[in-house]
């Protein structure tokens, strides 16, 4: 369990890789409370724009703030985040929700019995537990629109698996540790398939292309194989879109 | 008709590069773009382009390549890399100046050994859409460049330019040094702390050598092993290209520009951005030593490339004996019909 980070014990740790980065860590492991206060601030130092900021990459528990050594410097940059932190208790953010469709019909979840079988659950109850709960978007990485999505049930919590595979199909939805996630293409992996989402995750033709973002909240939603043909279909034709629903928190 | 350069014979990885890809790094989307900057800069200016402006990363093998535009002036980094244009004899150009080609002449690349990629830049550039910003490809997510891809025989690249002026050819007064012995310099990384005192002596003493297995996406390395203090495993954090992280055998990964973002290896040491091309430039087999800077050393030094590499692309010079293929020339020598076929290309 992770325990509470009162906005008063707040301490970064400020260290640079290179030339071109500052990181700005807020602490060392997988936690809501972590992850909250790092997207908080991710989102204000992307609206500062700050000069000769490139970017600005939340992960678990950190950000990494890209600059241009030819525009700015390590000590300027570290000298305008700073105060920034400060503030990233106050701002209200925006939320989007999301619903995913997913099959968990064996033919669609490679590994399902085995993680029922190594977790002493029936398939029913993995997959209510696995579609029972909803999930934060950590931060999104490995390949271009993959979600790290937390946290699982105690109950499903596996290790990464001792021989990945070297193809995993695009749309896998998989586990490992207490995360879960989404393969937006086909990769190699060692995460345990649980089952498939017939959505894009990455479509060069919306802006921008990842359908996901960290800080965003998702529901797996169980759907048949038929139902997953026909949406499959339709994603094809191009007459397929997830509308999420947005709040402030 | 478009005008298309088209790759005959394509080499074993060559795709198209610009600068890479900014502001998509939060969605998992990597930088990309070519592994030396200052090169694809370079080869640029000898055409007139843009600094950024996308030309050919060619890794390992050099490419041969047909003209089907009315003309096309093109350049190619890396020192004592050659552009060998085919039905006339002696038509052998180095890199590092502006060469003028008409329809239907080929011309293969060949890459310096000492080199591992190089670029050819062709004025106007190509014809692509850009995706989020770049033309750069990324082949893991098979998007950017021509068809996300790395270049297949018989791809026709589309061109900007159907003709080129006739303006002298060009070179630089002095060519850039490609450090091909200088130790690589790092600054200590962002896990540091995981690492043994020795294993920070270790890295910046011994010599290790690139693997075959390297890729765009890393140079592996080996040599002597790094230990960890106890677990070589952390949260995830995110990287970026010149991160060296080390995974639980010990042997350090060079990221590069196609990295992914994330990673869950601590990170020893970052090489300095100036220095990310000086690594890159060499090919698998090659030996690397490093050095460790600060960082504030390391900005001092980004800049101080930027100014060296500025003071070569202003230095511009005529070539002396030109680089342009004499068509009558060629009509006299009776060496024209192989490019008489090549003037009528649906004729083949």
């Amino acid at each position: 369990m992770w325990s509470p980070l009162p906005k008063w014990t707040l301490t970064v740790r400020i260290s640079a890789s290179g030339d071109t980065a500052v990181i700005v860590e807020f602490g060392n492991k997988v936690d809501r409370n972590l992850s909250s206060l790092v997207l908080r601030a991710a989102t204000v130092l992307s609206n500062s724009k700050l000069t000769g900021v490139l970017e600005v990459i939340p992960t678990f528990r950190s950000l990494m703030v890209q600059y241009d050594p030819l525009v700015t410097t390590s000590t300027q940059v570290v000298a305008q985040i700073t105060p920034l932190m400060s503030t990233t208790g106050k701002d209200r953010t925006q939320v989007q929700k999301w619903s995913i469709p997913v099959c968990y019909e064996e033919e669609f979840a490679a590994d399902i019995a085995e993680i029922a079988a190594a977790t002493g659950q029936t398939i029913e109850q993995v997959i209510e537990l696995h579609s029972g709960i909803s999930y934060h978007v950590y931060m999104l990485g490995f390949l271009p629109g993959f979600p790290y999505l937390g946290d699982l049930v105690q109950t499903l919590h596996l290790p990464r698996r001792t021989n990945p595979r070297t193809r995993v199909p695009k749309g896998s939805i998989s586990i490992a540790t207490s995360l879960t996630s989404i393969y937006p293409f086909e990769s190699p992996g060692g995460w345990h398939l649980i089952g498939t989402t017939p959505v894009e995750l990455f479509d060069l033709n919306n802006t921008p292309p990842a359908l996901l973002c960290p800080g965003d909240q998702i529901r797996f939603e169980a759907i048949s194989r038929s139902e997953f043909i026909d949406i499959s279909k339709q994603v094809s034709a191009g007459k397929y879109s997830l509308e999420p629903v947005k709040v402030t928190i | 008709m478009t005008p298309v350069l088209k790759a005959c014979v394509p080499g074993v990885h060559t795709s198209v590069q610009d600068f890479g890809r900014t502001g998509y790094r939060h969605l998992g989307v990597p930088t990309s773009g070519a592994l030396c900057r200052s090169d694809l800069r370079l080869a640029n200016r000898l055409v007139g382009n843009c600094a950024s402006t996308a030309g050919l990363e060619i890794i390992f093998q050099g490419p041969t390549f047909q003209v089907l535009a009315d003309s096309m002036r093109i350049a190619l980094s890396g020192t004592g890399g050659t552009i060998q244009v085919s039905g006339m004899p002696g038509a052998t150009f180095p890199a590092w100046q502006s060469v003028h080609l008409v329809r239907g002449q080929k011309f293969k690349i060949t890459i310096a050994p000492s080199l591992a990629c190089c670029y050819l830049a062709i004025q106007g550039g190509f014809d692509l859409a850009p995706v989020m910003g770049s033309l750069s490809t990324y082949t893991r997510a098979a998007f950017g460049g021509y068809r996300g891809r790395i270049l297949a025989p018989g791809d026709e690249i589309p061109l900007r330019l159907n003709s080129v002026d006739d303006s002298p050819e060009r070179t630089f007064a002095a060519l850039p040094d490609p450090a091909k012995d200088a130790p690589v310099r790092i600054t200590w990384g962002q896990q540091v702390e995981y690492f043994t005192a020795s294993s920070r002596e270790t890295f910046i003493s011994r010599e290790y050598t690139i693997l075959p297995t390297s890729d765009r996406m890393g140079y592996r390395l080996s040599g002597a092993a790094l230990k960890h203090k106890d677990s070589f495993n952390i949260v995830s954090d995110a990287t970026c290209a010149g991160a060296i992280q080390v995974p639980g055998d010990g042997a350090p990964i060079v990221l590069l520009t196609d990295c992914q973002t994330t990673g869950g290896y601590p990170k020893i040491a970052t090489v300095i951005s100036s220095d990310v091309e000086v690594l890159a430039r060499r090919p698998p087999g090659s030996k690397v030593r490093f050095s460790a800077v600060s960082v504030s050393d390391a900005e001092i030094i980004a800049r101080d490339h930027d100014i060296a590499i500025g003071a070569i692309e202003s230095n511009l010079i005529s070539v002396s004996h030109g680089s342009r293929l004499d068509v009558d020339a060629l009509y006299e020598a009776n060496l024209i019909s192989g490019m008489f076929d090549a003037e009528n290309p649906q004729s083949d």
